[in-house]
């Protein structure tokens, strides 16, 4: 990878350890990838937020670099551990709480946005066509290639962060061109948001860096989004292309039997002790069509509902947050169902959700079984 | 295709996977122990070996992941893949742990238990003990 002059002297650490440790990360990534060097970036999304799943090295990591590191571009931030509105509900320790409060401090100095959300997409601007981003959440990424118009690569923690810090990202891989080699054919009759979730999950383990997908209907945006959580967990893939794709494309169906297979591997259980809606996060159209489905219904469980906080500001002006609570929702800001630390095995066995993202966390980071049903079926078999 | 990403030299102990690891979710920060049931290397630790798999998967932050074995001492010494993963990648540049992607026929011919010595610095970066 060729560099600037002026990048050759912040790897050698003539800008200080900070930029010194960027620009590695920058190389080791570009490397990787086989960039040719390295490209201004506009936006970037960072993951590595929550303290379940950065643990201490990452909490300490963040509290040490943030003494200096400043965020050069557009800076936005996935979801913490737990909503510090009602956090105390939730039994979480002292440590868990200062430690996640200790992250939140570090990227707010950085001078990144708290937005403490998965779906940048939805509560963001989209900047124009073509435009190169650097998005670390998985979902987001594939989002942002597939229906965005926006360029990045599926960015680990470390590599959005170096690009939020230099500006830069390696050019390489998605931010030039793709042309998958394989073409999957969405066989589902009168498929759901699960359905989509799981032929993202499928798409996730055949596709390399982007795969054609031929035979979608119209999909709505929670089946998109769906879609998007599905394939960001089972792989490195970050772009659906829509259509048939060249002659030459290798082409698989996604059929009855592959859905089941992927049903099997992730439905552990036939009951769920309690709901959780999200993951990714609810945006308000989600919440709105929610609130309708369940005028004059009550959940007969505990039903947790993820949300970023933009959007849990917006319901409680239009009124849903009332209308949520009443029909038993417990509505969280600034978290999620994937790796959540709200979610315990000491006193949940198993959880009914409609996200094959939140299903694959839930079962091998929470150790709870999953009961897997789309919201339709949520809202007959568990309300009343 | 051979490629340096993070450079290195050491000696030690081949634990190969067959299948990709998804380090966030399956791999325990503090013991370095695989915990999918599912998996090639299930209730195997991943610390002090010289770990060969095809390639990272999943979720990003997997790279915190590598980050916290590493800061806990149970990292392995150096990783070998078939293909390069951008979370597998960025973890082990700021871990610094060493990590080299090799050939298919490479790839094949490392075995568990196999005592090699690998360094970057070598046109031929792993060498058999």
């Amino acid at each position: 990878m060729e560099l600037t002059r002026e990048e050759e002297s912040a790897l050698k650490g003539e800008h200080g350890e900070t930029m010194q440790m960027a620009y590695r990360i920058l190389v080791a990534t570009g490397e990787a990838t086989d960039a040719d060097k390295l490209i201004p970036i506009e936006w970037t999304h960072l993951s590595g937020v929550n303290y379940n799943t950065i643990g201490d090295a990452g909490e300490e990591f963040l509290s040490s670099v943030s003494k200096d590191a400043r965020v050069k571009v557009q800076t936005t931030l996935n979801p913490m551990g737990f909503d510090i509105d009602n956090v105390s509900n939730y039994g979480l320790d002292e440590n868990f709480i200062s430690k996640q409060l200790s992250i939140k401090n570090s990227y707010e100095t950085m001078g990144v946005t708290p937005s403490f959300s998965c779906i940048p997409y939805e509560i963001f601007d989209i900047p124009k066509d073509g435009t190169q981003v650097a998005f670390a959440e998985s979902n987001a990424a594939i989002h942002a290639n597939s229906y965005d118009n926006l360029k990045t690569n599926k960015e680990s923690a470390f590599s959005a962060l170096a690009s939020a810090l230099t500006g830069k990202s390696p050019y390489s891989s998605l931010r030039k061109e793709d042309t998958p080699n394989i073409t999957i054919n969405m066989k589902i009759k009168n498929p759901n948001e699960l359905s989509y979730g799981m032929l993202g999950f499928f798409a996730g383990k055949v596709g390399d860096t982007s795969v054609n997908i031929s035979g979608l209907s119209n999909m709505d945006n929670r089946q998109q989004k769906a879609m998007c959580g599905g394939m960001g967990t089972s792989g490195t893939c970050a772009k659906f292309i829509f259509g048939d794709g060249d002659s030459d494309c290798e082409k698989i169906d996604f059929d009855e039997k592959e859905l089941q297979n992927v049903h099997d591997e992730l439905n552990t259980a036939e009951n769920g002790d309690i709901i959780t809606l999200g993951s990714p996060q609810l945006g308000l159209e989600e919440i709105t069509e929610l609130t309708q489905k369940l005028k004059g219904r009550l959940f007969k469980k505990r039903c947790m509902v993820f949300t970023p906080r933009t959007v849990k500001v917006q319901m409680q002006k239009l009124g849903y947050t009332n209308e949520l609570e009443r029909a038993g929702c417990e509505i969280l800001s600034d978290c999620c169902t994937c790796l959540t630390p709200l979610i315990n095995k000491d006193n949940v066995d198993a959880v009914t959700t409609n996200s094959i993202k939140g299903a694959f966390y839930l079962k091998n980071s929470n150790k709870v079984d999953v009961n897997l049903k789309p919201i339709s079926q949520i809202i007959e078999d568990e309300t009343k | 295709m051979n490629k340096v990403l993070v450079a290195g030299k050491i000696n030690g102990t081949v634990l190969k996977s067959k299948d990709p690891i998804n380090f966030l979710g399956t791999v325990d920060k503090k013991t370095g122990i695989i915990s999918d049931k599912n998996h090639d290397l299930y209730d195997k630790s991943l610390k002090d070996s010289i770990l060969v798999f095809p390639s990272g998967v999943g979720s990003s932050v997997g790279a915190y992941t590598i980050y916290s074995i590493k800061s806990n001492n149970a990292a392995p010494l150096a990783m070998i893949c078939q293909k390069a993963d951008l979370t597998v990648a960025t973890g082990c540049a700021l871990a610094n742990i060493p990590l080299i992607t090799i050939s298919d026929e490479e790839f094949s011919s490392l075995e568990n238990g196999m005592k090699i010595l690998l360094d970057t610095e070598n046109s031929n970066p792993i060498a058999h003990q």
